[in-house]
């Protein structure tokens, strides 16, 4: 996410770097490409008109030109400048005393409110370890209650729904129903509308007249251009919501939205959804969006999403066996199933201060199918053969290949691949201990 | 775009001669629009060299001319592509809809069944979007609402497979007009764009022609990430054309004209209501008037 807009930024700042010392014209290019990096960012006019005003001030303010280390300077400006914008980190969740806590989503069509539910409710749930269940209101969109029904029933959530009635009724009647089954928390998904439908929204404020949400939540597309503030303050006048679920904000996605609305309306970010998976989404980490925009990359979330999968116990004992030689390739798929857990390979790759990362993994044709190939070969190899690798002669290659669905080349090249990782790492673990993530 | 339109005509009456800050406040407005910083730039440049070279400072010609560069932008009679849409002397036309998630893909295709339908021509819709939940649902409701027929698969199975089978029908049927529904799915996700690249070689294959058509779905909310998804999705599948959704709201859709500048692709449907019949043949003109009302 935001991956323009750190390119931008990481060039601009490739440029400043190497001069040493800033000329005021220097000063003066550099806030015309932020400029245009936020534009192309979708960062509504007003908020960057505003957002450079600061930089400005405070680039003068702090003596940026006399500076010996103008870029670091800059930098720190527009990160600080950045999170200031973003608002606050979208913040635990808090649970009313009387069950159940009630949830809405709302937002115009398209933006992901039905898929956002089921994300929020098995958030919740594992997060915080509380029933949930969700209601579907989106009587509308054909098959939008089956859609939800549908991914409810895939993740183990009740969902609460009435044929031929209509939305209010729906949800008065499924709050009275989820609560007599002791349901912790439920989750409205309400039909996409736009904020100038008079007859729409009055349903809507008419829902929530009649429910009292606890929390209602915008569900913004991130790749929302320039309207993405004014849609958002005309739903906040005729609701007051909560706060928002910035949805889509996979690949290269921009997301300027982010940085307007907290700054225009007061409303935090709370959540972003950030792939198709149900897992992928997350609170709102501004300081760590941020830094990702200036290409220091979101490293906080991957150690974090690593600490989650990663048994420190094993690790320790990869260690070892990397020291001795003893790598085989039941740690191979073992360590693939870990990288695996903590997200997609685009999605590691994103995390990490790369430049181009989507372009790397483009070029090197390195996606997640490739792994699963690898998987199949291992698991096609006999017990034997994956703790002793050296074994597999011929015959076995081609046994391999036929119960994999590969070839004999495909063999051979993770073979070699073995061989070459077996000895990086023997190197690698001589150098340092704690090794924690070999691959 | 309804701001800009009642904007625009708000500066033209501010200022009543063209000086520096009534050019950065069209900037604005088109920029607002989601028009684009470099485009917006182009566009004004040039009005802006040519009011002077012709000396002008009546802002109503100024708007003419600005007018009409738009209108040269958006297009497509003139150039080397074009905005009517493809038919094949053979049966059947196959047309192909693509976007990234939840632009409208379904319920343009829906529309654009109806529009035809209406036109006597009969049709077919193939669930090539085995992936979303309750996605064949959403296309079966309308086939069934316009009485249409349908080609579908399991969940989760192959989407060259549905298509593959539903020309099959098609021919055998002799249908005219074969709407091919896809997942949304975004451009930057190397595994479901080869997917697309193979639904068209599976299309090219059963008809020995290119799709007639493979059109871009567009949500008009979109800001400038939408030129990006557009030069990915061109890059795969060389795109025939785009389509405009959700015109009804308060987003117009400039970066329409980013789109057209940059890529050339033509903008063919544009769409604008939840009611069937909500489509229109992309009016360039009518586009651009509707920005200066």
């Amino acid at each position: 996410m935001f991956e323009f807009l750190t390119t931008k930024f990481e060039d601009l700042f490739y440029k400043i770097r190497n001069k040493g010392k800033l000329s005021p014209a220097d000063l003066d290019n550099a806030i015309r490409e932020i400029k245009l990096a936020l534009l192309e960012a979708d960062v509504n006019f007003k908020v960057v008109k505003e957002f450079l005003e600061n930089i400005k001030q405070k680039a003068i303010g702090a003596n940026v030109l006399e500076s010996l280390t103008p870029y670091q300077q800059v930098v720190k400006i527009v990160n600080e400048e950045m999170v200031s914008m973003l608002g606050n980190a979208g913040s635990e969740i808090t649970f009313s005393p009387k069950i159940p806590t009630i949830f809405m989503l709302v937002g115009l069509q398209g933006t992901g409110k039905t898929t956002s539910t089921i994300k929020l409710a098995n958030f919740i749930k594992n997060k915080y370890q509380r029933k949930v269940s969700v209601i579907a209101a989106d009587i509308y969109r054909p098959a939008a209650v089956i859609q939800l029904e549908d991914l409810a029933k895939k993740y183990g959530f009740d969902v609460y729904m009435e044929k031929n009635s209509d939305p209010v009724k729906i949800t008065i009647n499924g709050i009275e129903s989820l609560r007599k089954n002791s349901n912790d928390v439920v989750i409205i998904d309400t039909a996409g509308r736009l904020q100038i439908d008079k007859e729409m929204m009055n349903e809507i404020k008419n829902i929530k007249s009649k429910v009292l949400p606890h929390q209602i939540l915008l569900v913004l597309d991130a790749m929302t251009g320039q309207e993405a503030v004014n849609i958002a303050s005309e739903f906040n006048q005729i609701l007051e919501f909560d706060g928002i679920i910035l949805t889509k904000l996979d690949s290269d996605t921009r997301g300027g939205a982010a940085l307007s609305i907290n700054h225009v309306i007061k409303k935090p970010i709370k959540f972003i959804s950030i792939g198709e998976k149900i897992e992928e989404f997350d609170l709102f980490h501004p300081d760590r969006i941020a830094s990702r925009i200036l290409g220091m990359g979101d490293v906080l979330t991957l150690i974090e999403k690593a600490e989650k999968v990663i048994d420190e116990k094993k690790a320790k004992e990869l260690e070892q066996k990397i020291y001795k030689n003893e790598l085989n390739f039941n740690d191979f798929i073992d360590q693939m199933k870990s990288i695996k857990k903590i997200g997609s390979l685009d999605k590691i790759l994103s995390m990490l201060p790369v430049k181009n990362s989507s372009m790397i993994l483009k070029n090197a044709k390195i996606d997640d199918s490739q792994i699963e190939r690898i998987e199949a070969m291992i698991n096609s190899m006999t017990i034997e053969e994956r703790v002793k690798p050296h074994i597999i002669n011929g015959g076995r290659k081609k046994r391999i290949a036929a119960g994999s669905g590969t070839s004999v080349g495909d063999v051979n090249r993770l073979l070699k691949q073995f061989s070459l990782s077996q000895q990086a790492l023997k190197q690698y673990s001589r150098f340092g201990k704690g090794l924690k993530m070999p691959f | 775009m309804q701001r800009l339109l009642k904007n625009l005509s708000l500066i033209w009456n501010k200022f009543k001669k063209s000086n520096d800050s009534f050019w950065d406040e069209v900037e604005e407005q088109l920029i607002l629009n989601d028009v684009g910083a470099s485009t917006a730039n182009d566009i004004i440049s040039d009005v802006r060299e040519h009011s002077f070279k012709e000396n002008i400072n009546d802002i109503e010609l100024i708007k003419d001319f600005l007018k009409e560069k738009i209108v040269k932008i958006l297009d497509s009679s003139s150039s080397s592509v074009s905005s009517i849409v493809k038919f094949s002397n053979e049966i059947p036309t196959v047309w192909m809809i693509v976007g990234v998630n939840g632009v409208g893909k379904t319920s343009t295709i829906a529309k654009i069944a109806n529009l035809y339908k209406n036109q006597n021509k009969s049709i077919l819709l193939t669930a090539a979007d085995t992936y979303r939940a309750a996605a064949f649902e959403q296309i079966d409701h309308y086939a069934k609402l316009l009485n249409i027929e349908i080609v579908h698969h399991q969940r989760h199975s192959d989407p060259g497979a549905v298509v593959y089978d539903s020309i099959e029908k098609a021919i055998a049927k002799r249908i005219e007009l074969v709407l091919i529904d896809t997942a949304g799915r975004m451009h930057t996700s190397y595994n479901l764009m080869e997917e697309l690249k193979k639904i068209k070689k599976v299309i090219y294959k059963k008809i020995n022609r290119e799709a007639d058509e493979i059109l871009m779905v567009i949500d008009s909310t979109t800001g400038q990430n939408a030129k990006i998804q557009t030069s990915a999705f061109n890059e795969a599948l060389n795109l025939s054309g785009i389509i405009l959704t959700k015109t009804d709201g308060t987003s117009k859709g400039g970066i329409l004209l980013t789109i057209k500048n940059e890529l050339n692709i033509p903008i063919k449907f544009i769409t604008n209501g939840e009611k069937i019949n909500n489509i229109d043949f992309f009016n360039p003109s009518k586009f651009t008037e509707m920005l200066f009302t």
